[in-house]
């Protein structure tokens, strides 16, 4: 067998859907970046350059249905999920027709219809939730899984502690994704974690199935998540996900990361997942040029429509504070 | 009509609930086979199962934070906190994840929880057993809170909290419990948001709630003694709260106490009297006094707590100054 003929669990055009979905996100956050220094976007944002195909390939894993909970890092869960990139940008403008019509903005983007159960700007705050929508899938015997995503500084909340405990032994439908970048804002993992260099541990103190995950390559993030996914969906219980990968940029738009040497920017640039990808698909100069037009174009329109969006009333601030 | 503890009262809403839909479970500690550390949840394990009564480990974080996840996915879960100076630890989901996903989500989510806990001082369990904090909770917007005093009222509010939408913090006292009085002979549901009238009375209004209701009524019999007419109002819900329901009372005797057994500083009271001003200021015939604990946490020795909650005396005695200062 060939190189080239290397057996894979997914087509050459499904991974050129993932890339093109990677694409997306990288030049949507991008232009995100580009906006809010322009003096455009109101609030504070997190880009997850550099972790685009954890997003695109544990999103694309999961089926009609499924739930999940994301956190501050939220743009590229959701794109991936399939909200429309008209919606997200709306949501940053803070218009409503945003994702979450303006209430919530770039750290609580919603699409309840697509399973986005809100993403959470209190670390590890939306970890038990995640636990309690796979409790109600079991009580109810629902082929469908709840998956909470997070960051590795989040390992040391107390609600990541209770919710896995939990999980497990109440064996809840949950996969619980942990994106370990290996920095808490400026914080590097061996000054937050004992064990920041193999988050699977965290998991052995409580029985958890857990799978390690190279988080640069979006095949193996899909086909562990999906591995992840029915083994909850089956009842077997929740899975723990300890996934590597890179933050390329700051921790919010505008850190200047006084706090991080060069090597350790030097290497996640190397490590660079959208590269990785359109090196093994040897996407041709030409391919690669149509896929960015595509891309920009679609980010561009996304602007325009956002920039013409709706603007909220501001009694509107008292709606939606009860059902 | 028929005669039930404060105690049934509470079971028998969960219970009632429970079989009224597959929607409703409840978790929290010790629930199961021991029916609760204060014997509320007695007997259900064995008519609905381990499935749906569920004993949980000692993570208030958690098992709100599950509740609030199960809620978001069609169920209506019931959480006991089995004190209420322990809903310190999970303040964090109640606060934000709760009272914050339907409107964060621009109204696309609910949160149809009920977080059952209970308080309250006057068995010396020291500093850490016994506070009253509903004035923490009413203080969040997209969160409910409900405090009642009676079993008719109990049954009857717990099985409306249960079928609200919203987030509901349901706050029962310790000392309630074997309370008994008369209920109806099946379960009424009460709405939430609105007030009631206890005692009739002419001269002064006494709001109060929880057990602070009870020593009011007996502070009203004394005062009658004194030829005072006291009307009780209990808000019972205190958010939403029945803004007319009180000021319609005070308009008719024009005096007010309020009282609870929370500490009097920036206590609910403190909410109330604030209404009253702005609403029925016009209608007041002397400053409104106010009843709540002294201002330090719970000692432990009897003659110390004593001193520091509010008995019937206080109550009393505030009836008296409105009075005075006519
Ligand atoms: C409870 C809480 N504490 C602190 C913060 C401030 N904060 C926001 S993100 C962050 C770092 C989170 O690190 P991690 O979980 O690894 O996620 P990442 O930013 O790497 O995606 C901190 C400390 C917060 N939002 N919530
Ligand atoms: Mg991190």
């Amino acid at each position: 067998m060939s190189k080239t003929e290397k057996k894979r669990a997914l087509t050459e055009d499904r991974l050129r859907e993932f890339l093109r979905e990677m694409l997306l996100i990288r030049r949507f956050e991008e232009k995100v970046e580009e906006r809010f220094r322009a003096g455009e976007l109101p609030g504070f944002l997190h880009v997850a350059i550099g972790q685009e195909a954890v997003a695109v390939g544990a999103c694309a894993a999961m089926a009609d249905g499924d739930v999940f909970g994301s956190t501050h890092r939220a743009h590229g869960h959701t794109l991936a999920r399939g909200t429309h990139p008209n919606a997200v940008m709306a949501e940053l403008y803070g218009k409503m027709e945003g994702c979450s019509h303006g209430y919530g903005g770039s750290m609580h983007l919603y699409d309840v219809e697509r399973g986005n159960l809100g993403a959470n700007a209190v670390v590890g705050g939306g970890i038990p939730a995640m636990v309690g929508a796979g409790l109600a899938f079991s009580m109810r015997d629902e082929p469908r899984v709840a998956i909470a995503f997070f960051g590795d500084g989040a390992t040391n909340t107390g609600t990541f502690h209770e919710s896995l405990n939990l999980a497990q032994l109440w064996k809840t439908r949950t996969v619980f994704i942990c994106e370990n970048n290996t920095w808490a804002e400026s914080t590097p993992g061996w000054q937050h974690s004992p064990v920041w260099d193999d988050m699977s541990k965290r998991a052995v103190a409580f029985d958890m199935h857990s799978i390690k995950v190279n988080g640069q390559d979006v095949e193996e993030v899909f086909e562990k998540t999906s591995e992840a996914l029915e083994y909850a969906r089956s009842g077997a219980g929740p899975v723990f996900l300890d996934v590597e990968t890179f933050r390329m940029h700051g921790h919010y738009i505008g850190d200047p990361q006084v706090y991080r040497g060069k090597e350790d920017r030097d290497e996640a640039a190397e490590r660079d997942p959208i590269v990785r990808l359109r090196e093994i698909l040897q996407v041709t100069s030409e391919e690669w040029a149509a896929l960015e037009a595509e891309v920009k174009e679609i980010v561009d329109v996304s602007v325009e429509f956002a920039k013409n969006g709706t603007d909220p009333q501001p009694e509107d601030a008292l709606k939606n504070i009860y059902a | 009509m028929k005669t039930m503890s404060y105690r049934e009262a509470v079971r028998d809403a969960i219970a009632e609930s429970m079989r009224a839909s597959d929607e409703v479970f409840i978790m929290g500690e010790d629930i199961a086979e021991m029916g609760g550390s204060m014997g509320v949840t007695q007997g259900l394990l064995d008519e609905f199962g381990a499935s749906r009564v569920r004993n949980t480990p000692i993570s208030e974080m958690a098992i709100v934070g599950a509740g609030i996840g199960a809620a978001m996915q069609g169920m209506r879960p019931i959480v006991e906190i089995m004190y209420e100076d322990f809903i310190t630890l999970s303040l964090e989901q109640i606060v934000n994840q709760a009272a914050k996903h339907r409107f964060m989500s621009g109204g696309q989510l609910k949160v149809p929880m009920v977080i059952r806990t209970q308080g309250g001082a006057g068995w010396s369990p020291g500093a850490q057993h016994a506070q009253q904090l509903e004035a923490w909770l009413v203080h969040v917007p997209g969160l409910k809170v409900v405090f009642p005093s009676t079993p008719a009222d109990v049954r009857g509010l717990l099985w409306s909290s249960i079928y609200d939408d919203n987030p509901v913090v349901f706050f029962e006292h310790r000392l309630l419990y074997p309370i008994k009085d008369e209920v109806p002979e099946t379960l009424e549901p009460i709405p939430l948001g609105k007030a009631r009238v206890i005692r009739e009375g002419k001269d002064v209004t006494v709001i109060a709630t929880g057990p602070l209701v009870h020593r009011a009524l007996k502070a009203a019999e004394e005062a009658e003694a004194d030829g005072i007419s006291v009307e009780v109002v209990d808000p019972r819900t205190l958010q939403p709260l029945d803004e007319d329901g009180l000021i319609e009372s005070v308009k008719k005797t024009n005096r007010c106490v309020v009282a609870h057994e929370a500490v009097t500083r920036m206590g609910f009271g403190a909410e109330v009297v604030a209404v009253l001003q702005e609403k029925a200021f016009d209608y007041l015939d002397a400053p409104i006094q106010r009843v709540g604990a002294k201002f330090a946490p719970l000692a432990f020795a009897p003659a110390m707590e004593q001193f520091v909650v509010p008995g019937p005396q206080d109550v009393l005695d505030a009836i008296r100054k409105t009075v005075a200062k006519a």
